[in-house]
């Protein structure tokens, strides 16, 4: 168990070394950061003295080190953008962008899985067809399309909901939250759907394929051959035979959505990271871009780690294949 | 010649997948829809009324016309105008040219690079093997459209001003390389399962160079699941690139694709002129589905166990 | 009205209710772009020195109909020629509690007339500024100055201890996006204080509760937004999420008017539109022109302003929100010239212009454009450049947020550019100070971006500047103005009609230089 912690452990490192890497690599070669920094009233004494003050005059691998101990403490610099820390501007959208995952991913499952348990028992029939094919729109459906026709609909036509933004937030702390107030849960409603969308269809496409599986395994058959009640053997057997690898995707899944909030953001203006994200990458906003990728690719390990390990927990059996399989 | 020509043809159309192709009405609807938006954007300069990326034609006065059958309408733009007077049909010939070309090349660009990847990985195995699935594994859990967006950023920092010009490859850099991933581990898995076989072994005593055992032995049996994986990723292409260009990202304004349509037509929300929205994102709606709908037709043809 | 009445009645019951102590309101608007900064004298764009207005207070003050009233100062006398004697306000605290006296006067206009300012053109004329006693201050000119009180009005009051205090006795400097205290922090004598300010997202300010004067309006709190996206502005005010939006889309105008819970108060801007061209380098930054600079011939700018269809933008794009025009000022404006035409609309005309100036292939340039700062400002850029297209131009578009354009165009690093001016003392000096005279460093041309630079122009602007004599001062402007048509030293497009679009229980009063002056504003 430590050796398999351990193991994780180090991959989980390396891969944000790397990631770590890419962002440095944007941070220093793109663009000039000494002349981004000191604008036109610099003299070539100036420019020396930065230069030194930012150690760019230093062994790549010490410039690496400072980047790498720079970004554990949070500093990714100053946005070229808006002028202020990179980390403040993350910190102040972080609460909009999670609470919006949150509930798209609680929303895709809480739809998702019942769906898909319906159309993995009832393969044949016509609710469980049209389920199937709406999916394959909903596929083919682009996210901001998807957000464009809610808001013609649902703030437009009917006037129901809001049409962008997060309405009246209240702040805890630091944490600004959307939750507590009417005017936040009604702005809450449409980017949840239309971000949570395209994972219900993934979710309900995968349940109901492992459904169609588990339920073809000889444990099944011998269960139903007991005489054990269709009940007993859809919700007790099979579903719960069906969940481990539907949470390991969809926790996995988490770290995609908050990412694919980017869309979502933009469309309905939601004051996250990922509006400044793409504001950031119209405008070549280097720290923001770093940081941001930084951050996203902590969220993905973090939860790739917590998945493996309670994937570890939950399905012994899995103890000895994953130790063969790191073994070469 | 003719002959022989006839012969594969005939050959073809009794083939497996022909006959799968024959006996699926939604696949072949998908083909003909699919064949048809192939067709109008290849012909775009010849079938479009007007060209909508020539700014000396464009003319303000004709700006927000609505469609020919509604009142004020003008039969010279079918679909109507955006707000610079561009006929909607001609740029939805245009931009579905953008959105095809894109897609075609950004999937070629991941289709080499990945297939190339996938085949030395696995042929090769040991520290390169592990290094190509560790940087896949890395990427894959970053979503395409993050990848495509921080090249196009990047681009953007490199390249100050020439962005504009620029933008067709950028795109294609930066979808292709966001999907290359899939191709790779397919490939490697096949090639791994090809290269302990008997006949590769005995190629490989021969002294056949390894680069032609990979291309003649181990590339025609990994071409199957390329194609499915490929077909759907010009569905997925076409999609980011219009996110994109929605996002304002994408190909310049004054060649708008139809992400940018729909973005232009977003601000004409309250004002009723839902035709600039509209149409665009039933063409691109449309486009994808039959691509999508072929692709699935595709994986479950070449892949008897479901059949 | 009995209706009416109960309305307000029971608005006013549950505005009681909701804020048992005291008697707040909240008053949230937009417009589509952000503030830039809160450092007064580092940007010298309207909408910003609205903002600021909040916070810093000047010497002097409009009233509803423009003409100057106390503010910081309560009265003041002409002592000399070149002397103009200021007594100020007794009593008066800064927001952090430091008291407002001369030194801080003297230290504000020093500040301004620094070196990275960009509002030196409100202290044309001021040469220095000598502490008398503490509430005494006296202004020292070149001249006569006969708009000095005017330019007054946009020149704000720091405190000299917060200044010094926070290490931001030197103005931002804004081109480089520099970061000072005084960006996001701000101290003045004003009635509201900043509370919070995330870019992009929000910026919330509170009533000043030891304000020195009395609010004529009722907001106590104010939540100002920047949305960028038309149809998302429209939908904010629909919904009731803001109360009030500053530049509300022209094609939504109808929606917004027949909506029974909004009303739309009508009025122009003292604002014209143009487009500025880079007629100093020898050699465009951004063209396939190499060797010559085409914008130097008169010929071609000529050609690009006839080939301009300033209706069509009108009757399109701008939906009738707009007037064409082809000077400078716009009629709102002290010295505007009647007599000058908008220039006359013909392709042929600019094509024979464009060969005789030896461009008959035309040529490549890039148009740098704002996409939200003016009315539909990246639409006309882009409907600009179809119609230079049919004369043979090859026009890119560049377009992007303000925040980043000015920094882009006050660098000079433009060869075509959109800007709109509003001239915020009401009267023509401060336009062609601004816009015509050669850019000097020293406040004239600060927004001369394209470096026009006429010697006989600048010799006109001199005269007016230290002119009193009114009738010989009238017609010196007008002399400038039509050397500045005739030369088209801008390639002007016209003058915006800005509706104002609001709840319906929201009181404002509507203000040519297009300034929300928040103290005048209820919210019933």
């Amino acid at each position: 168990m430590t050796a398999f912690v351990i193991r994780r452990l180090l991959q989980a490192i390396v891969v944000m070394l790397v990631v770590a890497f890419v962002a440095f690599s944007l941070f220093q070669y793109v663009g000039d950061p000494v002349q981004l920094m000191m604008g036109q009233f610099a003299t070539p004494a100036d420019r020396i003295r930065l230069t030194h003050e930012l150690g760019l005059d230093q062994p790549f691998y010490v410039q690496f080190f400072h980047f790498v101990v720079n970004a554990l403490h949070g500093q990714f610099g100053v946005s070229l953008r808006i002028g202020k820390p990179v980390s403040v501007l993350l910190a102040q959208r972080l609460p909009a962008t999670l609470e919006l995952s949150i509930c798209a991913a609680l929303l895709a499952l809480a739809a998702g899985i019942p769906a898909g348990v319906y159309a993995g028992l009832r393969p044949n029939s016509w609710l469980a067809r049209t389920a199937m094919s709406a999916s394959l729109l909903g596929v083919s459906l682009p996210t901001f399309l998807i957000g464009i026709l809610l808001i013609l609909v649902f703030a437009v036509k009917l006037g129901w909901l809001p049409a962008f933004g997060r309405g009246d937030v209240v702040h805890l702390g630091g944490w600004s939250t959307g939750l507590l107030t009417r005017s936040g849960l009604l702005s809450l409603i449409m980017p949840t759907i239309t971000l949570g969308l395209f994972q219900l269809t993934l979710i309900m496409r995968l349940v109901r394929s492992e459904m169609l599986e588990v339920l073809r395994a000889d444990y099944i058959k011998f269960a139903r051959a007991r005489g054990l009640s269709d009940r007993a053997v859809n919700f007790g057997h099979a579903l719960k035979n069906t969940l481990v690898p539907v949470i390991t995707i969809t926790g996995l899944q988490l770290g995609s959505i908050i990412a694919f909030s980017i869309i979502t953001e933009q469309v309905f203006q939601w004051p996250g990271m990922g509006l400044l994200f793409v504001q950031a990458v119209s405008y070549a906003d280097i720290p923001v871009m770093a940081a941001y990728l930084c951050l996203i690719a902590l969220v993905f390990v973090v939860i790739n780690l917590i998945v493996d390990l309670l994937y570890y927990v939950v399905d012994p059996r899995l103890r000895i294949d994953r130790a063969g399989a790191s073994g070469h | 010649m003719a002959n022989r020509l006839a012969a594969a043809l005939s050959e073809a159309w009794d083939s497996d997948l022909a006959w799968s192709f024959r006996h699926s009405p939604w696949a072949m609807a998908a083909a003909a829809v699919f064949l048809a938006c192939v067709g109008a954007a290849m012909l775009a300069p010849w079938v479009s009324p007007h060209n909508p990326f020539d700014l000396a034609q464009l003319d303000l006065s004709n700006s927000l016309k609505p469609p020919a059958w509604i009142d004020g309408g003008d039969p010279s733009f079918p679909l109507g105008t955006d707000d610079q007077g561009r006929d909607i049909l001609s740029t939805i010939f245009y931009g579905a040219r953008i959105s095809l070309e894109v897609g075609v090349a950004a999937v070629l660009f991941s289709t080499v690079l990945g297939v190339a990847l996938g085949l030395v990985a696995g042929y090769v195995g040991g520290r390169i093997d592990a290094f190509i699935m560790r940087v896949a594994d890395v990427q894959l859990s970053f979503p395409a459209i993050l990848v495509a967006l921080l090249i196009d950023g990047v681009a953007r920092a490199v390249l100050p001003g020439a962005h504009d010009s620029l933008a067709f490859w950028v795109l294609v850099l930066a979808i292709g390389v966001s999907g290359w991933v899939q191709y790779a581990r397919t490939v490697r898995g096949s090639t791994m399962v090809e290269k302990n076989k008997e006949y590769v072994q005995a190629a490989r005593l021969f002294g056949i160079h390894p680069l032609a055992i990979m291309a003649r032995h181990v590339l025609p049996n990994v071409l199957g699941p390329v194609l499915v994986i490929a077909t759907i990723h010009i569905a997925t292409a076409i999609i980011t690139e219009a996110t994109l260009s929605f996002l304002g990202v994408g190909v310049p304004p004054t060649e708008p694709s139809l992400g940018t349509l729909i973005r232009i037509g977003n601000d004409f929300m309250f004002s009723g002129e839902w035709w600039v929205t509209l149409f665009p994102g039933l063409a691109l709606v449309i486009m994808v589905l039959a691509i999508n709908l072929l692709g699935d037709w595709l994986r479950d043809a070449l892949n008897p166990r479901l059949r | 009205m009995r209706k009416g009445v109960s309305l307000c009645i029971s608005a006013l019951f549950a505005t009681m209710l909701v804020a048992a102590p005291g008697y707040a309101s909240t008053f949230r608007w937009a417009s589509q772009g952000d503030i830039l900064t809160f450092d007064p004298y580092a940007q010298n764009e309207s909408f910003n020195n609205t903002f600021n207005s909040y916070v810093y207070e000047s010497l002097v003050q409009y009233d509803k109909k423009f003409a100057v009233v106390p503010q910081l100062a309560v009265k003041w006398e002409q002592i000399a020629p070149t002397q103009w004697r200021f007594h100020l306000r007794p009593n008066v605290k800064f927001q952090e509690g430091e008291p407002f006296t001369a030194d801080d006067v003297v230290f504000s206009i020093h500040r301004q007339l620094s070196k990275r300012s960009m509002t030196k053109s409100y202290l044309v004329g001021v040469v220095d500024a000598k502490k008398v006693d503490d509430l005494t201050v006296d202004l020292i000119t070149d001249g006569p100055a006969p708009v000095l009180l005017r330019q007054l009005t946009d020149v704000r009051i720091m405190s000299k201890s917060w200044c010094e205090k926070h290490n931001v006795v030197e103005v931002q400097d804004y081109v480089a996006k520099e970061e000072t205290y005084a960006v996001s922090h701000a101290n003045g004598t004003g009635p509201y204080i900043l509370k919070s300010r995330e870019p992009d997202v929000k910026t919330v300010m509170e009533a000043n509760p030891h304000w020195w004067g009395k609010p004529e309006g009722n907001v106590t709190e104010i939540v100002y937004t920047p949305i960028k996206s038309a149809a998302t502005r429209t939908a904010a005010l629909l919904s009731g999420e803001v109360d009030f939006v500053l530049d509300p889309p022209p094609q939504d105008l109808p929606k917004l008017k027949s909506d029974p819970n909004i009303k739309v108060v009508e009025g122009t801007e003292s604002r014209t539109v143009f487009i500025g061209m880079d007629q100093k380098r020898d050699e465009l930054l951004y063209s396939n022109v190499k060797g010559k600079n085409p914008f130097k011939d008169l010929r071609v700018r000529q050609a690009l302003n006839m080939a301009v269809d300033r209706e069509a933008i009108k009757r399109t794009l701008m939906r009738g929100q707009s007037i064409p025009t082809g000077e400078l000022i716009t009629p709102e404006v002290y010295g505007y010239d009647p007599t000058i035409k908008v220039p006359p609309f013909s392709v042929a005309k600019a094509k024979a212009l464009l060969k005789e100036a030896g461009y008959a292939k035309g040529f490549e340039v890039t148009l740098d454009c704002p996409n939200d700062r003016y009315i539909n400002d990246a639409l006309i850029c882009q409907a600009l450049t179809s119609m230079w297209a049919k004369i043979g131009l090859k026009v890119k578009l560049d377009a992007m947020p303000k925040a980043q354009y000015f920094a882009k165009i006050n660098k000079l690093d433009t060869s075509l550019y959109m800007l709109g001016w509003a001239v915020a003392t009401f009267d023509a000096q401060d336009a062609l100070i601004n816009l015509v005279h050669t850019r000097d460093g020293k406040g004239s041309g600060e927004y001369n971006d394209g470096s026009y630079s006429n010697p006989k122009m600048d010799a006109l602007i001199e005269k007016i500047k230290g002119e009193t004599d009114v009738p010989k001062r009238l017609a010196l402007i007008h002399d400038a103005l039509r050397m500045h048509a005739q030369d088209v030293a801008h390639v002007m497009l016209h003058q915006q009609i800005i509706p104002w679009a609001m709840r319906k229980n929201i009181a404002v009063t509507h203000s040519a230089d297009n300034r929300l002056r928040m103290w005048w504003v209820h919210v019933n």
